[in-house]
């Protein structure tokens, strides 16, 4: 069955953007350039903070806005990227509503979640699992 | 180093003429590594001897270190100056996202020249740097409302750091602070009030680099040991759980909690402000440096009732500390937690140091008490133990400084006892106001001795506790000896920026492995001669500027009120003393 990552309990983020590195980390390099993942304060740490991940769409708005099929459709949500196919237009960054496809300059590429969890693993606060999609239905 | 990283890029930052440069020092990272090794390199670099502090031959360097972006915990920004508290070496840490953002922004150090003719702020995005006019934003009264307008005028949200000063810094308070992210600060030595001669209201930097290792499997394996490490110990448990707020009772409980100016070192109230009464009672939110899975930042939620407008409360998050809680709690006499909470509000809207926020008024109650001073002095208030409400007028007033004696209160508690009399009691060590430790003469020796007269020097409070724990009596030249070899292992972690709550993690084999992963190599042999070297650079410094270590004297308030290891005796402070020189 097919896994998407989940924000299951925003309320217990401490901002210590483990999950950030740990994404970049996956790529084998430090730093935040390769995350796809984003946790931003939700106007001032006062207020907690917003956790932003793909959410695994079934009908995903990036995959629909992209002119060369570059983002695949995943069998159960979400989508893949094909990175020959892509132009680099961007589009996606400005079609998916949360925020989620990140843009990485350097390759001129959209950054898309590959739902592995490795970024979970490293949260000690159960802010964000991996976890089954049922049926592919979100 | 990898060639790709970025780390030897250095920043430097002209506020007189309004612009900037960046400068490949690949030596200065060679020799010193980063933070505090870097920092006084470029500090002696920078700053000619006899600076005014508030002048602006006076530089601000920040610097972060190589594990930055890699490791966790490695959250700390170093910042050197020129302090105008002490008119001598000035260093302050910082966590927040400080570290992180100005690593991710491209750079392993950042130099701050000259003085602007009007207010500014500075965003730097990556290799962007912009002076923006602040001059709206000076003089506001909140600094909650300048972070406010600063996120919603800049971007980088979800990587960046803010970090700004208060009216306290405008107005030249010499303990004023810079805050980093609301709930983080550079806190000693007046940071603050060289920003504001600087005419300089905040900094928002920004980025979102990749980092290159040189091993990948090494580097991914010394992480999940360091990351483990740092979170599976009962200790980082606790610093999350309770927060350093967990250090009240247990000092209360041996007699060490500063009380009432140091009359006396147990607080009846020490319970209601414990940091197991604040999780179980206030706690409303945890959060984290950037890049430190242990989150020990505690906010209370407070809850108040509006003054004017019936049925209407307004719900606040106030961030709770040891630190402040003695020194704007016990040191005080305030044991009202809501109490403790609002003054330290007050303190964090001016942005002022609450260590020696709350020396300096306690020193002015007990001054007030004893007739040296009358509510003339005062400005009408009547200072007096427990009425917080007072003390936040106060606080007020030594930003404002309305007469001679806020003015002195503005320039800490030995200046002000200087004029007014009442220096036996006025809790000053090399001229730094003393944090919340009287647990005896390594301690105190820690606060006159230490390189920047701050608790986090050397800690000789767990050297006491030790003593105190073993009955075994303390020797002056062994206590001398074992801080400064403290000393000079923390110049060590504060050059790779590791936060000193990760020290027991940080070990110096677990250095060299985490180092190497990411292509320094470094022995642990190199890595003893660095932390002495830096020290002695430190204290050579001091020494230029007129650090005299035989001027230093100790309040007989200090040598009067019993520790838990007895009186300390002033003769093995001046026999320790004399190994530091």
């Amino acid at each position: 069955m097919a896994k998407r990552l989940a924000v299951v309990d925003v309320d217990r983020c401490v901002g210590c953007m483990s999950c950030m590195f740990a994404c970049a980390r996956r790529l084998g390099q430090g730093g935040l350039a390769g995350s796809c993942i984003t946790v931003h304060s939700a106007g001032g740490m006062r207020k907690g903070f917003v956790v932003v991940v793909c959410r695994a769409c079934p009908d995903p708005p990036c995959a629909r806005v992209c002119p060369t099929g570059a983002l695949a459709l995943r069998e159960g949500g979400g989508v893949r990227l094909e990175p020959d196919l892509c132009s680099g237009c961007q589009t996606c960054v400005e079609a998916c509503p949360f925020g989620a496809v990140l843009w990485e300059a350097a390759q001129g590429k959209p950054q898309i979640c590959v739902y592995c969890g490795f970024c979970a693993r490293y949260c000690l606060y159960d802010v964000i699992a991996l976890e089954e999609i049922e049926g592919g239905a979100v | 180093m990898s060639r790709a990283d970025p780390l030897s890029r250095v920043l430097y930052v002209d506020l007189s003429r309004r612009r900037f440069e960046v400068i490949e020092r690949p030596d200065l990272f060679e020799e010193g590594l980063g933070g505090t090794g870097v920092g006084i390199r470029l500090l002696e670099e920078e700053c000619s001897p006899g600076t005014d502090p508030l002048g602006p031959g006076n530089p601000v360097v920040l610097a972060v270190g190589p594990l930055v972006g890699h490791f966790p915990l490695a959250s700390k920004t170093v910042a050197m100056f020129k302090s105008p508290h002490t008119g001598n070496l000035g260093e302050s840490h910082a966590g927040g996202r400080s570290a992180v953002a100005i690593r991710m922004a491209g750079y392993g150090a950042i130099v701050l020249r000259g003085e602007s003719a009007t207010p500014v702020y500075l965003a730097i995005d990556g290799d962007a740097v912009h002076f923006r006019d602040a001059s709206a934003l000076w003089g506001l009264r909140s600094t909650y409302t300048v972070g406010a307008v600063l996120r919603e005028r800049e971007t980088g949200s979800g990587y960046r750091s803010i970090l700004r000063i208060g009216r306290a810094g405008e107005r030249g308070v010499t303990y004023a602070a810079v805050v980093v992210d609301t709930y983080r600060h550079f806190g000693r030595l007046g940071l603050g009030a060289v920003f504001g001669a600087k005419r300089l209201k905040g900094i928002v930097v920004s980025g979102r680099l990749a980092l290159p290792v040189s091993d990948r499997a090494a580097y991914a394996r010394t992480y999940d040991e360091v990351f483990r490490a740092a979170t599976d110990s009962p200790l980082m448990r606790k610093y999350h759980e309770l927060g350093t707020s967990m250090n009240v009772l247990p000092l209360n409980e041996v007699g060490a909690l500063p009380t009432r100016n140091l009359k006396e070192a147990r607080f009846e109230g020490a319970e209601a402000i414990s940091g197991e009464r604040f999780a179980e009672t206030l706690l409303g939110r945890r959060l984290a440096c950037a890049h430190c899975p242990v989150a020990c930042i505690h906010l209370a939620a407070l809850r108040t009732p509006h003054p004017s407008e019936p049925y209407f409360y307004k719900t606040s998050m106030l961030g709770y500390d040891y630190e402040p809680t003695y020194a704007l709690g016990s040191l005080l006499g305030v044991a009202d937690p809501a109490g403790v909470l609002r003054l330290n509000d007050e303190v964090e809207v001016q942005v002022l140091d609450a260590i020696s926020t709350g020396v300096v008024l306690s020193w002015a109650t007990e001054a007030l008490e004893r007739g040296l001073v009358s509510t003339k002095e005062t400005n009408g208030l009547a200072l007096a133990w427990g009425d917080w409400s007072t003390y936040i007028q106060a606080v007020e007033r030594v930003v404002a400084q309305p007469t001679d004696f806020y003015r002195a209160l503005a320039r800490g508690a030995r200046q002000a006892a200087s004029i007014f009399g009442g220096e036996e009691f006025a809790l000053a060590l090399g001229g730094n106001e003393i944090a919340g430790y009287h647990t005896g003469p390594a301690y105190a020796l820690t606060m006159l001795g230490g390189a920047r007269h701050s608790h986090l020097d050397s800690a000789g409070y767990a050297v006491d506790q030790k003593a105190a724990a073993s009955g075994k009596a303390l020797v002056p030249e062994e206590v001398a000896a074992a801080l400064l070899d403290e000393e000079r292992w923390r110049q060590v972690l504060s050059s790779l920026v590791v936060c000193f709550f990760s020290r027991g993690v940080y070990t110096p084999e677990k250095v060299v492995r985490a180092l190497s992963s990411v292509g320094i190599q470094r022995t642990p042999e190199d890595l003893a001669r660095l932390g002495a070297e830096t020290l002695a650079r430190k204290h050579a410094f001091k020494a230029r500027e007129g650090f005299d270590p035989a001027a230093l004297r100790v309040p007989s308030r200090i040598l009067e009120t019993p520790t838990p290891l007895g009186r300390i005796d002033p003769g093995f402070l001046s026999q320790a003393l004399a190994q530091f020189q």
